[in-house]
C-alpha cells in the first residue's frame, strides 16, 4: 500500500498510468455485463432481460463477479496484508464469503423495510439485493478486504486514500441511487413490463452501476489536479 | 412547527401580538382554502320532494283528460313494458353504424354491434340511435344516479345519509314501485346499494374485480331469457361490465374487446327476437372510455355514450339522420316516464325526446306535433316546479337568471293554453309553441349544469395562489424571525388594516350593485388586502446585497426530497400510491439522515462534546454516539413504518389489493377467541404507551414535581385508560351482553367516551396553565448565584434540549428570583436549585401527545391502538435521531432544523394511511361519529363533523398538536 500511494503522490506521470489502468479496470466491468445481456441469448432458448430476469440477473451477478475477483489477481490495486500463509488466505476467502451473503440478508431486510413484499417474490427481491451486493460489496471486499473499519473509512469525507478507493466510492453510491431511483416508476400505470418489482430497481442499479465506472475515471482524471491522498 | 422559533426567541415580546401574528397567518389559510374548495367541490342539495300521480305538475288540465285512466298518469302510457339493457362504458362509436362504402374498420371496437346497424336501415321508423352527451363526473355510479333522478349528481350531494349510498331523491324505480310495476335486476351489485329492495327480482353479481371480464356477462346471460319468457316482469333491466373491465383491462384497442361487443351484439339481438309488441328495449352505455380505457373525467371520449332505442311498433315519423342526434343522457329519464304513464321524477332536468311522442309514422302532423307539445308542457311545468322549489331551499342560483327563466316560461306556457283553447291553430304554431318550451328547458339545464356541474377555475387559481402566498410568507416569517429586529406589531397592524379596508370596499360594491354577498369572496379579499402589504414590505426591505439563496437555506437532500413529494401530488398514480410512496419517501430520509452523519464523521469514536452553555457551568460535555447507535435508530425507526405500513386501506382504484382485516372493529369478529387474543394485544398496547411515558417521564425525574400536571398524569392517564379498555370491551362486545343488561350497557358506552374526552380536556387546560414542570428550591447559604449547578440527568432526549432555550429559562427564572429577593429586600446571597431543566420542553410535550392521543383512539377502531403505539416509537426514535444529528448548537436563536420539520410531516402522512384512511369520500369513517353518542345526533352537524374531522386528521393533530402546549410554555415567564 505504502508504495502505491507513494507513487500516486509522487508524480502525475503516475497518477496518469493508474487513471489508465482503472479506466480499463472499469471497462472491462461495463464490458461484462453488456456481455451477459448479449451472450446467453446464444445458447438459452427464449432469454431476454425482462422475460427470463432471474436468469439473467444470476448470469450478470456471477459475470461481474469473476471479471471483479480477475482484475484483482491481475491489477492488484492493493497491496495484501503481510502474512500470506494459504491458511491465512483460505480463512480470508471465506471471511469474504461470509461478508457477502450477510450484505446480501441485509439487503433483503433493507428492501423489505422500505415496502418490498414480505412472503411474495421472496426470490425476486434476494436476487436483486444478490445484484446490488454484487455491484457494491463486491469491489469492496476486492478492494479492501472484509475489513469494515476500512469501508466506514472510505465512506466517510476526506477518508479516501488512493483513486482505486475514490472510484469504489462513486461507483458504490451510484448503485444506490440507481436502484433507489428504480423504484419511483413502479407505481406508474404505463403498464409496461419492467415497471414489475423488482425489474425496475435491478435495471436502475445496473445503470447506475455502469454510470459509475464510465464517470469515476473521467472524474478523477478532470479532478486529478485537487485530488491528493492522505497515506493513512 | 417553526412557529415554535419564534416564540421561543422573544420571551419578554408581548405574547399578544405573536398570536395574532399567528392568528392572521390561520385566517389566510383558511381563506385560501375556503376559496379552492368552493370552486372545486360541487355540491348541491337533494331534494326528497317526490312526484305522484294524483299532483299533476303544474296549474291547467292535462292532455286529452287521461287521469281516469288505469296505467295512466300524467300521460297514457305508450308502453307497459321496458328492456334497459345497461352496457357499461358502451362509448358512441362502438355503436355507431359502419357505412359500406368505407374499407373495413381495422379498429377493433368499430362496427361489432352490427345488430345495430341492420335494425336502423331495415326498419328506419322503429329504432333510433342518438349520441348521449354525459355530464362528469363520468363515473358509474353517479352516471346511475343521473339516468334515475334525471338530475346532476355532484360530488357530494348534501343531505345524503352517513355511510349508505341509497338514493333518497325521486327516481324512476321509485316511481315504478309506487305505480306497482315489478322490476326485474340483473348485473352490477352497484344497484343493490343505489336501490336496496327495490327489485322483484334481483340477480347482483360482484363489480369490484375489474380484472374480470366475465362472470356479470355470463351471470346475466344465464338468466336474461329465462327471465324475460317467464313473462314476470314489467321492466327489465341489465347491467353488463364486460366492455367496461375489458377496457380497464386491456383497453379499447385490443381483440378482446371485439369479442366483448360481439358477444354484446347476440344479446342484443337475442332481445330483439323476443321483443313484444308494448315492449320498448333501450340500449345505453352509462359512460364512454378514454383511448386507455378509463373514465371519470370530461374529456370528449368519455363524455359520449351510445344510446339505442327500438319498438316493434313503429315510433318515430321519419328516417333516422345521417349522423345521429346529439342529445344529454338525462333526457332519457322523462321520456321512459312518460312513455310508460308515470309522473316524471321531482329532481329530473331533463328534456323529454319529443320525436317520440309523435305516434308513429301514419299519425296526423298536427296531432303529432300537439303530443309532442303537450309532452314537453309536462316536462316544461315538473322542471320549473323544480327549479322554484330549490330555489327556495337554497340559495345556488342567482336571482336574474331564474327570473329569465320563469319569463320564458310564462310566455310559453300561456301560448301553449291558448292554442288549447283554439284546437284550430296551425301546426306551424304549435311548432313555435315546442320551441319555446324547448328553449325554456335548455335554458333550465344550463343554469343547473353552471351551478352543479361547472368547476370555477378562477376560484380554484385563486385559492391555490392564495395558499401558496401563504406558505411563502410562513417561509418568510421563520427566517426573518430568527433575527432579532422582527417588527411583528408594525407588521401584524398595516396589513390588517389593509385587508379589512379592502373587504369593506369589496362588501360596499358588491351592496351597491346589488350582487350576493359571498362570505368566501369577501374573506379571499382581505386576505389577498392583507397579504400584499406585507409582501411589498418584505420586498422593500429585502436590501439589495442580501442573496437570494438566502431564503432557502434548506439543505440540499432535503429540498430534493422535498420536491419529490410536491411532484407527486401532479400525478395521479402517485396520488393513488401515496399511502406506499410516502413511507418510501421517509425512510429515504432517515437513512439519509444516518448516512450524512456518518458521512460527518459524528458516528465515528464518542467523542467529548462541550456545549457552551450561557451562565452555567453544567456538566455538558455528554457522550453522543456509540458507533451503531444512530444506525440503530434508524433500522428501528424504519421497521416502526414498515409495521404501521401493515394497517393499509386499500384505495379504490387498485382492485387486486387487499385491505388489512385488521382495520375493522373487534365486533365484526367472529371468533371468539381470536377476538379476546385481539382484545388482549390492544389493552396491552394501551398499558405499553402508559407504561412508556410514565418511565419516560420519571427517568428525567419529572415526575416528581408537585404541579398539577404531574399529578394528572400520576393519576388521570390510567384512568383514562381504564375507561377506553372498558369501552372497547362493551363495543366489541355489546351484542353479547345478557338482556338485562343492555340498558346499563349502551349508557355506559355512551357515558364512557365523554368521560375520557373530559378528562383529556382537563389534563390539557392543567397542562396549558402550568406547562413547566420542574422543581424549584431556594435557600441561603451559597457565595454566588452565577455558579448554580443544574443537575441534568441523562442524555438529551430531543434536540429542543440542545438549544438555547434551557439555558434561556434558566436566566429568566434566576433574574425572576433575584428580582423577587431584593424586593423583598432580603439580605444575603441565595442558590436556586431547578431540577429536570433538561426536559423541561419535551416532557411538556409527550404529556400533550398522550393526553391528546387518548380520545383519538377512542374515535378509532380498537386495533388502531397498536398503530398509535408505534406512532409514540416512531417520534421517540426520530427525535433521537435528529438529536443525535444536530450539530454543536451556535450562539444565538433557536431554529428548529428543516430535517425534523420534513420528518415531522412525512410520517403525519404517513400515519394518515396506517390508521385505515384515504383521501376520497368513500373512505371516511363515518362511524366515528357515534363513538359516545350511540343514538346519534338528532339534527346538529357540527358535532358529528368535529367527531369524523377528528378521526381522519388524528394524525396531523398528534403530530401538530405535540407542539401546543410548548409554545406557550416558552413564552410564559414562569
Amino acid at each position: 500500500m505504502l508504495t502505491l500511494l507513494q507513487r500516486v503522490t509522487q508524480g502525475s506521470t503516475m497518477k496518469n498510468t493508474d487513471i489508465k489502468r482503472l479506466f480499463y479496470a472499469h471497462l472491462l466491468c461495463v464490458f461484462s455485463i453488456i456481455l451477459s445481456t448479449f451472450v446467453p441469448s446464444f445458447f438459452l432458448e427464449s432469454f431476454s432481460i425482462l422475460e427470463t430476469h432471474l436468469t439473467w440477473l444470476c448470469i450478470c451477478s456471477v459475470s461481474v463477479i469473476a471479471v471483479n475477483l480477475v482484475l484483482y489477481f491481475v491489477v492488484k490495486p492493493n497491496v495484501s496484508s503481510k502474512r500470506s500463509s494459504s491458511s491465512h488466505k483460505v480463512a480470508r476467502f471465506l471471511k469474504c464469503c461470509i461478508y457477502f451473503l450477510m450484505s446480501c440478508f441485509s439487503f433483503h431486510v433493507i428492501f423489505v423495510l422500505y415496502g418490498a413484499p414480505l412472503i411474495e417474490l421472496v426470490l425476486e427481491t434476494f436476487l436483486f439485493a444478490v445484484i446490488l451486493s454484487t455491484f457494491t460489496t463486491v469491489p469492496c471486499l476486492c478492494l479492501l478486504g472484509p475489513n469494515l473499519k476500512a469501508w466506514l473509512r472510505v465512506f466517510s469525507r476526506n477518508g479516501v486514500s488512493s483513486i482505486w478507493e475514490n472510484s469504489l466510492q462513486i461507483t458504490t453510491i451510484a448503485s444506490f441511487i440507481g436502484a433507489w431511483l428504480g423504484a419511483f416508476p413502479i407505481p406508474l400505470d404505463w403498464g409496461r413490463p419492467w415497471q414489475v418489482w423488482p425489474i425496475s430497481c435491478t435495471l436502475g442499479a445496473t445503470f447506475g452501476y455502469v454510470a459509475g465506472l464510465v464517470l469515476s475515471p473521467l472524474w478523477i482524471y478532470r479532478n486529478r489536479k485537487q485530488l491528493t491522498y492522505k497515506n493513512n | 412547527m417553526r412557529w415554535l422559533g419564534i416564540g421561543t426567541v422573544y420571551l419578554q415580546m408581548q405574547k399578544v401580538s405573536v398570536l395574532l401574528f399567528l392568528a392572521w397567518v390561520c385566517f389566510l389559510f383558511y381563506a385560501g382554502i375556503a376559496l379552492f374548495t368552493s370552486g372545486f367541490l360541487l355540491t348541491r342539495l337533494e331534494l326528497t320532494n317526490h312526484s305522484s300521480c294524483q299532483e299533476p305538475p303544474g296549474p291547467g288540465s292535462l292532455p286529452w283528460g287521461h287521469r281516469g285512466q288505469p296505467g295512466a298518469c300524467w300521460m297514457a302510457a305508450r308502453f307497459s313494458r321496458v328492456v334497459l339493457v345497461l352496457i357499461d362504458a358502451l362509448r358512441f362509436d362502438f355503436a355507431q353504424p359502419q357505412r359500406s362504402a368505407e374499407p373495413p374498420a381495422s379498429l377493433p371496437f368499430l362496427g361489432k354491434l352490427g345488430s345495430l346497424q341492420k335494425i336502423l336501415e331495415t326498419q328506419p321508423h322503429h329504432a333510433r340511435l342518438y349520441r348521449a352527451q354525459v355530464d362528469p363526473p363520468t363515473t358509474t355510479m353517479q352516471r346511475l344516479k343521473a339516468l334515475t333522478t334525471g338530475s346532476l349528481p355532484t360530488f357530494i350531494d348534501a343531505g345524503s345519509n352517513f355511510a349508505s349510498h341509497a338514493i333518497v331523491e325521486d327516481n324512476l324505480i321509485k316511481q315504478l314501485n309506487s305505480a306497482g310495476r315489478r322490476i326485474v335486476f340483473m348485473g352490477d351489485d352497484t344497484w343493490k346499494a343505489l336501490f336496496p329492495g327495490a327489485f322483484s327480482q334481483a340477480f347482483f353479481f360482484p363489480s369490484f374485480n375489474t380484472r374480470d371480464l366475465h362472470t356479470v356477462d355470463n351471470g346475466i346471460l344465464e338468466h336474461l331469457y329465462p327471465t324475460m319468457d317467464s313473462g314476470e316482469w314489467d321492466v327489465l333491466i341489465a347491467h353488463f361490465l364486460g366492455v367496461d373491465h375489458c377496457g380497464h383491462r386491456h383497453g379499447p384497442h385490443h381483440p378482446e374487446m371485439a369479442k366483448k361487443l360481439s358477444q354484446m351484439d347476440q344479446v342484443i339481438q337475442g332481445l330483439v327476437e323476443r321483443l313484444e309488441n308494448d315492449t320498448l328495449l333501450v340500449v345505453a352505455g352509462d359512460h364512454g372510455m378514454t383511448v386507455s380505457g378509463d373514465h371519470g373525467g370530461d374529456s370528449e371520449l368519455e363524455v359520449s355514450a351510445a344510446l339505442f332505442l327500438y319498438s316493434p311498433t313503429a315510433l318515430f315519423p321519419s328516417t333516422p339522420p345521417e349522423e345521429p342526434e346529439v342529445i344529454p343522457q338525462i333526457s332519457l329519464v322523462p321520456t321512459l316516464a312518460l312513455l310508460l304513464g308515470l309522473p316524471i321524477p321531482f329532481g329530473n332536468i331533463g328534456e323529454v325526446i319529443a320525436e317520440l311522442f309523435s305516434g308513429g309514422k301514419d299519425s296526423q302532423p298536427h296531432s303529432s306535433a300537439l303530443a309532442q307539445a303537450s309532452a314537453l308542457h309536462i316536462n316544461a311545468q315538473q322542471v320549473s316546479r323544480f327549479l322554484h322549489t330549490y330555489s327556495a331551499a337554497t340559495q345556488d342560483f342567482q336571482v336574474v337568471e331564474l327570473r329569465r327563466l320563469q319569463n320564458l316560461f310564462s310566455k310559453a306556457s300561456a301560448d301553449y293554453q291558448w292554442l288549447l283553447k283554439n284546437p284550430q291553430g296551425a301546426e306551424e304554431t304549435l311548432k313555435t309553441v315546442a320551441a319555446e318550451l324547448q328553449q325554456f328547458l335548455r335554458g333550465a339545464r344550463a343554469v343547473c349544469i353552471e351551478f352543479w356541474a361547472r368547476f370555477s377555475l378562477v376560484r380554484m387559481a385563486g385559492g391555490a395562489a392564495l395558499l401558496a402566498a401563504a406558505c411563502f410568507l410562513c417561509m418568510l416569517a421563520s427566517q426573518w424571525a430568527t433575527s432579532p429586529a422582527f417588527p411583528f406589531y408594525s407588521l401584524l397592524l398595516i396589513p390588517v388594516a389593509w385587508g379589512v379596508a379592502g373587504a369593506m370596499v369589496c362588501a360596499a360594491l358588491l351592496a351597491t350593485t346589488g350582487l350576493k354577498l359571498d362570505v368566501v369572496v369577501l374573506a379571499a379579499v382581505a386576505a389577498v388586502g392583507s397579504l400584499l402589504p406585507f409582501l411589498w414590505n418584505a420586498w422593500a426591505g429585502w436590501g439589495p446585497g442580501r442573496p437570494l439563496t438566502s431564503l432557502l437555506p434548506i439543505p440540499r437532500p432535503i429540498l430534493l426530497l422535498l420536491l419529490i413529494r410536491l411532484a407527486a401530488f401532479f400525478s395521479d398514480s402517485f396520488v393513488v400510491a401515496e399511502a406506499k410512496a410516502t413511507p418510501f419517501l421517509l425512510g429515504s430520509l432517515i437513512l439519509l439522515l444516518v448516512v450524512q452523519l456518518h458521512w460527518e464523521g459524528q458516528m465515528l469514536p464518542p467523542k467529548l462534546l462541550t456545549i457552551p452553555r450561557l451562565g452555567s457551568s453544567a456538566p455538558t460535555g455528554l457522550p453522543r454516539h456509540s458507533g451503531t447507535y444512530a444506525l440503530r435508530l434508524g433500522v428501528g425507526l424504519l421497521l416502526c413504518t414498515r409495521l404501521a405500513g401493515l394497517f393499509h386501506r386499500c384505495p379504490e382504484e387498485t382492485p387486486a389489493c387487499h385491505s388489512s382485516p385488521w382495520l375493522n372493529p373487534l365486533a365484526s369478529m367472529v371468533g371468539g377467541r381470536a377476538k379476546n387474543l385481539w382484545y388482549g394485544a390492544c389493552v396491552g398496547a394501551l398499558v405499553a404507551l402508559l407504561a412508556a411515558v410514565r418511565l419516560w417521564l420519571r427517568h428525567y425525574g419529572n415526575l416528581k414535581s408537585p404541579e398539577p400536571p404531574v399529578l394528572f398524569v400520576r393519576w388521570g392517564l390510567p384512568l383514562m385508560a381504564l375507561g377506553t379498555a372498558a369501552y372497547w370491551a362493551l363495543a366489541s362486545g355489546a351484542d353479547e351482553a345478557p338482556p338485562r343488561l343492555r340498558a346499563l350497557v349502551a349508557g355506559a358506552s355512551a357515558v364512557l367516551p365523554r368521560a375520557v374526552v373530559g378528562l383529556a380536556a382537563a389534563g390539557l387546560v392543567l397542562l396549558l396553565w402550568r406547562p413547566v414542570t420542574v422543581l424549584v428550591k431556594a435557600g441561603a447559604g451559597a457565595p454566588r448565584t452565577r455558579t448554580v449547578l443544574t443537575p441534568f440527568s441523562g442524555p438529551p432526549t430531543s434536540q429542543a434540549d440542545l438549544d438555547y432555550v434551557v439555558p434561556q429559562i434558566y436566566r429568566h427564572m434566576q433574574e425572576e428570583f433575584r428580582g423577587r429577593l431584593e424586593r423583598t429586600r432580603s439580605e444575603g446571597p441565595l442558590t436556586v436549585a431547578v431540577y429536570q431543566l433538561g426536559s423541561v420542553y419535551s416532557a411538556a410535550m409527550v404529556t400533550a401527545l398522550t393526553l391528546l392521543a387518548f380520545p383519538l383512539l377512542l374515535l378509532h377502531t380498537e386495533r388502531i391502538s397498536l398503530v398509535f403505539l408505534l406512532l409514540f416509537l416512531q417520534s421517540f426514535l426520530l427525535l433521537h435521531l435528529l438529536a443525535a444529528g444536530v450539530p454543536v448548537p451556535s450562539p444565538g436563536p433557536f431554529t428548529v432544523p428543516w430535517q425534523a420539520v420534513s420528518a415531522w410531516a412525512l410520517m403525519a402522512a404517513q400515519t394518515f394511511y396506517s390508521t385505515g384512511h384515504q383521501p376520497v369520500f368513500p373512505a371516511i369513517h363515518w362511524h366515528a361519529a357515534f363513538v359516545g353518542f350511540p343514538e346519534g345526533h338528532g339534527s346538529s352537524t357540527w358535532l358529528p363533523a368535529l367527531l369524523v374531522g377528528a378521526n381522519t386528521f388524528a394524525s396531523h393533530l398528534l403530530f401538530a398538536g405535540s407542539r401546543l402546549s410548548t409554545a406557550p410554555a416558552l413564552a410564559l415567564p414562569v
